[in-house]
Formats: C-alpha cells, sequence, structure tokens
C-alpha cells in the first residue's frame, strides 16, 4: 500500500521536494533519490513524518529501528511521536557495545548490518525505517536482526520505493508501506 | 555512568573556570546576574544569549534543578576501552531506549531555540541526524545533514580536518543554505571539537550565522570548546 495511490494531499508536496540526481553515485543510468531537499522545507518534512505517526500510533509499536544513516533521519521523528525507543541499525564497528550481525548482499560483494544485544526484547513490535527501498537487501537484513531477538516486525515503512527492483518480494511476506514510488 | 553533570555555557566566563572535580560541599560560584550557583547540587540552564531579562518567561526555573537533566545523564552507557584501549565511548543508544529521556533530550534543545529565528539545524553524521532532525522539525528549522565524503549526490562543499591520526572531510550541500541564514549544530557529543570545527567552517563559507553549537555531552578535558572560534557550546551533560 502506498500513500500516493491514496492521493493524500499531502503527497504531491513531498514528491516534489525530491530531487533526482543522475549518474550517482557512478555513471551507468543511475538516478538518485536525494531527500535531502525534502529536508530543506520544514513543512513538507513534517508532512512526511505525519503520514507515517498517524499510520503507526495507537498500534502498540515499541520500537523503531532506523537504516543508517538516512533512516535515523525519519525514524526519530517517528520514534518520539508515537512514544516508541529508537534503535539505531548500524554499519559494522560503529555500535560499541556487544551486537549481532546480519550479513546481506550488495550489487557487487556483501556488507553487514549490526544492532545492539539487549536494545530489543522477544515480543516487541517493531517497524523497520529507511529512507528508500531498492533491492530490499538492507530491509531484509534489518527485519532478520529483529526476529533473531523475537521481536516482531510490523512493517517496513520507507518515503521512497523503486518498484522495478522488486524489493518488496524479498521481505519474506512483511508487509511494506511508502509514500511515494519512483520508475 | 556519569559521575557528575554540568551543564554550562561559553557565554559565562564563571562557568568556564568551574572545576569538574567535586568541590567541598560549602563552595559556591558567583553566577552571571546575581545569586549563587551551587554545583552538583542545583543546575542552572543559562540564559541563551540574545534573552534579556524581560524576555524570559521562566525565570523561576533558572535556579532550580532541571529534574530531566539527571535520568538523561544515567541513560547514558559508558563503554570503556572502544573503539581502542583507553578510550572511554559515551554511548548515547542506551539513551534512546528511554522514551522519557529521549523526548526530555530533545525538549530541552527546543526550548532553547524555539522562538529564536534559527531557520538551520545542521546535523553532523551519523549520531546528530538522531538528536537534529527532532529539533529541526519541533523549531520549523530545515534540517541540513553535514556528511562523510562521497554519500552527498550534489554539488558539496568540503572541509578537511584534522583526526588524532590523520585526517577526515566534511561535506555539505552548497544548496542547502542561504547566506545570512542563522544555524544551530548539532551532534551527540564534543570531544576534541574537531568535528564541529568543521562544520562551523562550511557554514560560514556560505554566509551562514552559525547561533550555537548544541551537543547531548561534553568532554571538557579534550577543550572541545576552545576550538569553536569563539561561537558558543550548550551541552546538557559534562563527561570527565
Amino acid at each position: 500500500m502506498s500513500a500516493y495511490r491514496d492521493k493524500d494531499p499531502r503527497i504531491h508536496g513531498i514528491q516534489s521536494k525530491i530531487r533526482v540526481v543522475p549518474n550517482f553515485p557512478k555513471p551507468a543510468g543511475i538516478m538518485f533519490q536525494d531527500i535531502t531537499t525534502l529536508l530543506l522545507d520544514p513543512k513538507a518534512f513534517k508532512d512526511t513524518v505525519d503520514l507515517f505517526v498517524e499510520r503507526y500510533k495507537g498500534k502498540n509499536i515499541s520500537v523503531v529501528a532506523g537504516i543508517e544513516a538516512r533512516g535515523f533521519i525519519f525514524g526519530t521523528p517517528i520514534a518520539l511521536e508515537i512514544g516508541a525507543k529508537f534503535v539505531p541499525l548500524r554499519k559494522p564497528n560503529k555500535l560499541p557495545g556487544k551486537v549481532i550481525s546480519e550479513e546481506y548482499e550488495l550489487e557487487y560483494g556483501r556488507d553487514c548490518l549490526e544492532m545492539h544485544l539487549g536494545a530489543v526484547e522477544p515480543g516487541e513490535r517493531a517497524l523497520v525505517v529507511d529512507d528508500l527501498i531498492a533491492t530490499g537487501g538492507t530491509l531484509c537484513a534489518a527485519m532478520k536482526l529483529l526476529e533473531r531477538v523475537g521481536a516482531e516486525v510490523v512493517e517496513c515503512a520507507c518515503v521512497i520505493e523503486l518498484p522495478d527492483l522488486k524489493g518488496r518480494e524479498r521481505l519474506n511476506g512483511k508487509p511494506l508501506y511508502v509514500l511515494l514510488e519512483s520508475y | 555512568m556519569l559521575q557528575r553533570a554540568l551543564i554550562f555555557s561559553s557565554s559565562n566566563p564563571i562557568c568556564s573556570q568551574l572545576s569538574t572535580t567535586a568541590p567541598p560541599d560549602n563552595t559556591v560560584f558567583p553566577k552571571r546576574n546575581g545569586g549563587w550557583i551551587i554545583p552538583f547540587s542545583s543546575y542552572q540552564l543559562p540564559a541563551f544569549p540574545s534573552d534579556s531579562a524581560a524576555n524570559r518567561p521562566n525565570m523561576a526555573s533558572q535556579d532550580e534543578q532541571d529534574p530531566r537533566i539527571s535520568n538523561i545523564s544515567s541513560a547514558i552507557r559508558v563503554i570503556p576501552d572502544f573503539p581502542k584501549p583507553g578510550i572511554i565511548f559515551q554511548d548515547i543508544t542506551t539513551l534512546l531506549l528511554d522514551t522519557k529521556a529521549f523526548r526530555d533530550t530533545i525538549d530541552l534543545f527546543v526550548e532553547r531555540y524555539r522562538g529564536k529565528d534559527i531557520s538551520v539545524v545542521a546535523g553532523i553524521e551519523a549520531r546528530g541526524f538522531i538528536f537534529g532532525p527532532p529539533i529541526a522539525l519541533a523549531i520549523g528549522a530545515k534540517f541540513v545533514p553535514m556528511r562523510k565524503p562521497n554519500k552527498l549526490p550534489g554539488e558539496v562543499l568540503s572541509e578537511e580536518y584534522s583526526l588524532e591520526y590523520g585526517k577526515d572531510t566534511m561535506e555539505m550541500h552548497v544548496d542547502a543554505v542561504k547566506a545570512g541564514e542563522r544555524a544551530l549544530i548539532i551532534d551527540d557529543l564534543v570531544a576534541t571539537g574537531g568535528t564541529l570545527s568543521a562544520a562551523i567552517s562550511l557554514l560560514e563559507r556560505v554566509g551562514v550565522h552559525v547561533v550555537e553549537c548544541a551537543c547531548v555531552i561534553e568532554l571538557p578535558e579534550l577543550k572541545g570548546r576552545e576550538r569553536l572560534g569563539g561561537k558558543p557550546l550548550f551541552v546538557l551533560v559534562s563527561s570527565t
């Protein structure tokens, strides 16, 4: 489900603030969806957060897990508004305490996502937040981390989806909620 | 666990001379506007530099311990020997697990900066991305991420700065800010001040006025406060 299809009047304003930057990070036709321009518009940024908060408030969600680094930007305001704790999911060797790690595949090679042990308890209901879902590899690793400690991933939430990359299908049946799609 | 918490501002010259070791119980220090600061049993949030007495609506709270600070301080986890032996790491991730303490942290900054015509909150990657956006949203400012190299896709300005060993680079989108805007810089912690100093440079290079730097934690022994080119620094807790 996406808010775009629901035609919430705030969506058009949000979409118009996202900047597409061609050939980043490398040439060969990659069109990078730059959310930093959205953050420069206080109303559009607030609307973005509000759309997620309206969806998740009062749903007994106690954990918002945000994926480094752009997931921190959207995840923390959402967590604060719905009264959930915020759990950063980070690249290796950034978190100082005991961690669990989940490896995942990149286009070339592998990467790793880490979460502090003890941050999330079994039975907690969690969201995973990132700015964008592409292939779904990172979100999938994030979900696995939460499920390994016994949390229930209620939904993954992103501002933007790239549907052609079929990330939605890699989430093992977990629901995905996005505000915008980009083809 | 932090052993003590102090709040002070570089705009108060008395505070900058405060020793961070516990004084005898009957030691008090004069404060800028008359009266006394009694450290470790009472905390004063220093007035925002542009405030006059007539503009401060909550004068009564100035002389009382802010009850939120001690929970914030005790929610921060100290991890020895990270990232390497001998370093004591201040871990704010445990603060983020305490919903009230995290909310209180943001509120303390928002109360200080709301209504001060600040249009830019610059947050330093990555833990500045945790505290900066909620503050920006609450005060109606834009959020500008200050990032490691090659992360920002548009045209950037770069500023090199020194690390303990070697150098690093910080980048900002050139069109994120306009000359004359008033900005805050947010990070979780100030140590040597090198990172904050680079962020100040980036903003000033495009004509932005940096009003204040704001961090949750300061490590005063590393004297970061002195490396900010005279810019004020506001922190919630101090750790030695």
